[in-house]
């Protein structure tokens, strides 16, 4: 790990001062920069400690009905949090579904928003990555890249978001609040990640010193909750990346699709929100034919970045699984393997 | 700034100088304080043997920058047993023989305590492999880990004790 300054603000003023300064990066828990950092691929010359800070801390309810998460609330906090998983279960359900107990305890909102890719030529220090050294290349083309992006990716980079957490939230419309040296402002998720292009090293549209402070969800976002999935397959059962997942949000009036929302993760360098397949689900009946027929709609821009052609598939049918789950409605409890295509379906049938 | 960093450290208030910012909490244990119960496994976060209590909450300590955590609590495996009395989860890992080479037990042992202060899984043995993922064991004692977890937790919350299958 390289030396640094470290210092200690105490309100977001002097942080975003402190983060103006060039070389400067944000601490918030470090499960995602100190890994980094000890393995050479984040060199940061100064470390801005959020820690300390007052405020950030809470889940707000809206006057409105929506909530206000601060930047600074623990993933596990939050998806245990009573009111907020009642209202929010597949966010809840996807939160759960990433990391582990202990990174969960750690692990922040705002940082789960900023995670660096799992890409491995990103995180190997001796490759080319575009990402990492502007320029140097690509090495996940041609290589090791069967989990790599199949929506959305460029010839200088085809690495995807490692998210769980941002997919229900692009779904579900959330809004992050920035503060930075130029003053306040907002960002809907959608609009926050960037896809690679021609410049894959801008991940996000903040400007230096600009900090994430909290994220919104809007009063809409909870009238899902009685249909709210996150479906995750991973190449192990448990503690381990998607290799794609799916959140699903369904209204149902009268035996029909009132409003969907659909975001596939694991497929792109952001959080993918399927909305050509939300469009053809309105009105439709909530039945198998629908969600099929939707699933392949959100991947008909697939192309295979490399040996991942499978993905594709993957994603369509975790795509249709997690429409079915929504469609057969939140469980009470969270199963006990959150957004495993191993839990079983309510109502007894096997998923 | 100075770099001190003040911290409780099972039961004990210590205050600890610091010559480098990039000391973790895993290398301030067990370097600076000499608390070696805690591991150094992967260094990383994948592998948690480096579990502790931070503030009553399971952690990494090996991704915990130690001056980001100034005023905290911390408990570790050997704050654990009251003077020769184990701690109920010691005492089943023992038990169920929940460890061969025994490098991952105090992360287990520390990991298994957080998950039950959670009050998460209870002692449903899906929930508690589920709540144990982040803990890998290479000697693969997954099964006497589960079994000592559930029976811990049965203890802890004072519920009569079944016989181990």
């Amino acid at each position: 790990m390289n030396r640094f300054d470290y210092v200690r603000p105490r309100t977001v003023a002097e942080a975003v001062a402190a983060g103006a300064q060039p070389g400067s990066a944000y601490l918030a828990a470090g499960t995602n920069l100190l890994d980094l950092m000890k393995i050479g691929v984040a060199r940061p010359a100064r470390l801005v400690d959020l820690n300390y800070l007052a405020g950030l801390d809470t889940i707000e309810e809206l006057p409105d009905g929506g909530v206000r998460i601060g930047a600074r609330v623990r993933n596990a906090d939050l998806a245990h949090d009573l009111a907020f998983r009642r209202r929010f279960p597949a966010v809840a359900e996807a939160l759960l579904s990433g990391a582990s107990g202990q990174l969960r305890n750690m692990a922040t909102t705002g940082g789960n928003l900023l995670q660096r890719t799992r890409c491995a030529y990103f995180q190997d220090t001796a490759s080319a990555c575009n990402k990492r050294a502007p320029g140097s290349g690509c090495d996940a083309h041609g290589r090791e890249n069967r989990l790599h992006a199949v929506l959305g990716w460029s010839k200088t980079c085809i690495a995807t978001h490692p998210s769980d957490f941002c997919v229900p939230l692009v779904a579900l419309d959330a809004i992050m609040e920035i503060e930075g040296p130029e003053g306040w402002r907002e960002v809907p998720l959608a609009d926050f990640h960037l896809l690679p292009d021609a410049t894959p090293e801008r991940e996000s549209v903040l400007a230096p010193g600009e900090l994430v402070v909290a994220l919104r969800l809007p009063p809409e976002a909870a009238g899902f909750a009685a249909h709210a999935r996150y479906v995750k397959l991973r190449e192990r059962t448990s503690f381990a990346f998607a290799v794609v997942s799916a959140a699903a949000c369904l209204r149902i009036q009268e035996g029909q699709i009132a409003a969907a929302r659909l975001a596939l993760g694991g497929v792109a360098a952001k959080p993918w929100r399927a909305r050509a397949a939300e469009a053809f689900l309105l009105g439709a009946a909530p039945a198998e034919a629908a969600f099929q027929q939707a699933a392949t709609i959100a991947l008909a821009e697939a192309r295979p970045s490399g040996d991942n052609t499978f993905k594709i598939e993957l994603a369509r049918r975790i795509a249709a699984r997690a429409l079915r789950l929504a469609a057969a409605g939140t469980p009470e409890r969270l199963p006990a393997l959150p957004a495993s295509p191993f839990a079983p379906l309510p109502g007894g049938l096997h998923g | 700034m100075s770099l001190s960093v003040t911290l409780t450290i099972n039961h004990v208030l210590q205050q600890v100088e610091l010559d480098d910012p990039r000391v973790t909490l895993l290398d301030l244990l067990r370097e600076r304080l000499d608390l070696t119960g805690t591991k150094k496994g992967c260094d990383r976060g994948q592998c948690g043997a480096c579990t502790i209590l931070l503030n009553g909450q399971r952690v990494n300590a090996c991704l915990a920058l130690a001056l980001s955590h100034d005023g905290a609590e911390i408990l570790t495996i050997e704050g654990l047993a009251e003077g020769e009395a184990l701690h109920p989860l010691q005492a089943a890992f023992i038990a169920h023989d929940a460890l061969q080479c025994g490098f991952c037990t105090p992360g287990q042992i520390m990991s298994a305590l957080g998950l039950i202060t959670e009050g998460q899984a209870g002692d449903d043995p899906e929930r508690v492999r589920e709540g144990m993922s982040g803990n890998l064991c290479r000697c693969g004692a997954y099964r006497g880990i589960t079994e000592a977890v559930v029976e811990a937790s049965r203890t802890m919350a004072g519920a009569p004790q079944e016989t181990a299958a």
